[in-house]
């Protein structure tokens, strides 16, 4: 595999029982780019980015087709651990999910369970808090409630109890529909900032946000991927009508 | 294909507004142009001051057209063809304004020459005037009907300006050097020509943004291979 590529999708069809959410998609993500993933509702591209550390696996009744390769392994091969991929590819969901605990707690939960970076306890909640750039508002607070922090410094905190877990990848599915304009702003400077050291691949229905901080761009529609290209040629001068159509607005 | 409409009727509102108002910006400066020639030719100074008189309504329109599509870079974020259609109008309608600006030279050469004897009759700079007002009109049209052929055309007369701006030049110098009386009238003959000329260098211009906007691709500049 490429160097530059990190994750390989080999015609990937995936299906909800009968129905066919994806169909043949062929793609690959490079290291170290921001990739978004849009599309109207129903598209797929949610679908698309839980297939990338087997969320979906956790929905009864569901099948996966075609492969996808991660460190030249297809991650749906029965001899790896969904843990461990998972470990490797760190999500954030929409809305931000602190557990009832307090802000060390959150950090330091996972790698606890998963004896990542033990050695350190201190130094990895406050590195990951800091990756995240979180540290500051948070340093003095460590042991009060996850709970008690705004929205945006909770979704912060959710991306850094995934950086704590060590990951390559980190999947964004609309990180910021729940935010405000300022915590939305700091979430996007994040991204940039994130992207020199994770790969990163993120679902947003904001096409201003996807042209702002990402490097590539997929199209996807009715579960197909229309076309995936440079972000400045798919928002400047896209190949595909289809997809002219919906980033100017003409769409439904 | 068939061209699809926003989703906001607003919007699709908002982008033909514009289209209209280029449209009828163009047609204005064409008119400066015919008018400030016919008060060359038809030595008719009153033609001249009406052109210079209107230029305001040019200058108007064009500081309105720039506003309609600032707000709409602001309000609706346009994107591909929208985007590219928002800053090709912009380009444009500073163009159209530039030409107004000429079309009010020439009017001011011609009231200067309507007062002196006639030193030729006028063939050639006529014959430019007709052609620029067509690479005026075919640059508009290529952009309304994103037409590529329209903006071929408006490059091939291009040059044919050019030419026949040398060839006047080059006949004027022969007057000028026959009888130093004719400086003068032929001085303001040259800057009428001149003017024509870069009304030309402005429709291609008009065209090269037309290319931009349908293609993606910046045609101007090219020997300066920017990327």
């Amino acid at each position: 595999m490429d160097a530059n590529i990190i994750i390989k999708l080999k015609n990937v069809n995936f299906y909800y029982g009968e129905n066919r959410a994806l169909t043949d998609i062929t793609m690959n993500y490079r290291k170290n780019k921001v990739t978004a993933l849009i599309g109207p509702s129903g598209c797929g591209k949610s679908t698309l980015l839980r297939l990338l550390n087997r969320m979906n696996d956790l929905i009864d009744g569901t099948r996966v087709e075609g492969e996808i390769l991660y460190e030249d392994k297809n991650i749906y091969s029965p001899d790896l651990d969904p843990v461990e991929i998972r470990r490797k590819i760190g999500m954030v969901f929409q809305k931000p999910n602190p557990f009832p605990k307090t802000i060390y707690n959150n950090i330091a939960y996972g790698p606890k369970l998963n004896r990542v970076g033990s050695a350190n306890l201190d130094e990895l909640v406050e590195q990951s808090l800091k990756q995240a750039v979180l540290w500051d508002e948070v340093k003095d607070i460590l042991n009060q409630s996850a709970m008690n922090l705004s929205g945006g410094q909770q979704q912060r905190l959710c991306i850094a109890r995934a950086l704590a877990m060590k990951p390559d990848i980190l999947l964004m599915d609309e990180p910021t529909s729940a935010l405000d304009p300022i915590s939305t702003a700091k979430i996007e400077e994040l991204v940039e900032e994130l992207k020199k050291v994770y790969t990163i691949i993120i679902v947003t229905h904001n096409m201003q946000q996807a042209a702002r901080i990402s490097d590539e761009t997929a199209f996807f529609y009715l579960g197909n991927l229309i076309e995936y290209n440079k972000t400045e040629k798919i928002f400047t001068k896209p190949d595909v009508k289809q997809t002219e159509d919906y980033i100017t607005g003409r769409f439904g | 294909m068939e061209e699809r409409k926003h989703t906001s009727s607003h919007y699709e509102k908002e982008l033909q507004e514009i289209k209209n108002d280029l449209i009828y910006l163009g047609a204005l400066t064409e008119k400066a142009i015919q008018l400030a020639m016919d008060s060359l030719t038809q030595r008719n100074s009153d033609f001249a001051r009406k052109v210079m008189a209107e230029d305001d309504e040019i200058d108007k329109r064009d500081a309105q057209l720039e506003e309609k599509c600032i707000r709409i870079l602001a309000l609706r974020q346009p994107t591909a063809i929208d985007l590219r259609f928002i800053t090709t109008a912009i380009k444009i309608t500073g163009h159209l304004e530039r030409i107004g600006d000429m079309a009010v030279n020439i009017a001011e050469k011609a009231i200067e020459l309507n007062q002196l004897p006639r030193l030729k009759p006028y063939v050639d700079l006529p014959r430019m005037a007709s052609l620029v007002n067509e690479m005026i009109r075919n640059s508009l049209d290529a952009f309304i009907n994103e037409n590529l052929e329209l903006t071929q055309k408006v490059h091939e007369h291009e040059q044919v300006v050019d030419d026949l701006n040398e060839q006047i030049f080059r006949e004027l110098l022969t007057f000028m050097l026959d009888d130093s009386k004719t400086i003068q009238r032929a001085i303001f003959i040259m800057q009428i020509s001149k003017n024509l000329e870069r009304i030309a260098d402005h429709s291609k211009g008009i065209a090269d943004m037309v290319i931009y906007m349908i293609t993606g691709k910046s045609v101007r500049h090219q020997e300066l291979s920017i990327s």
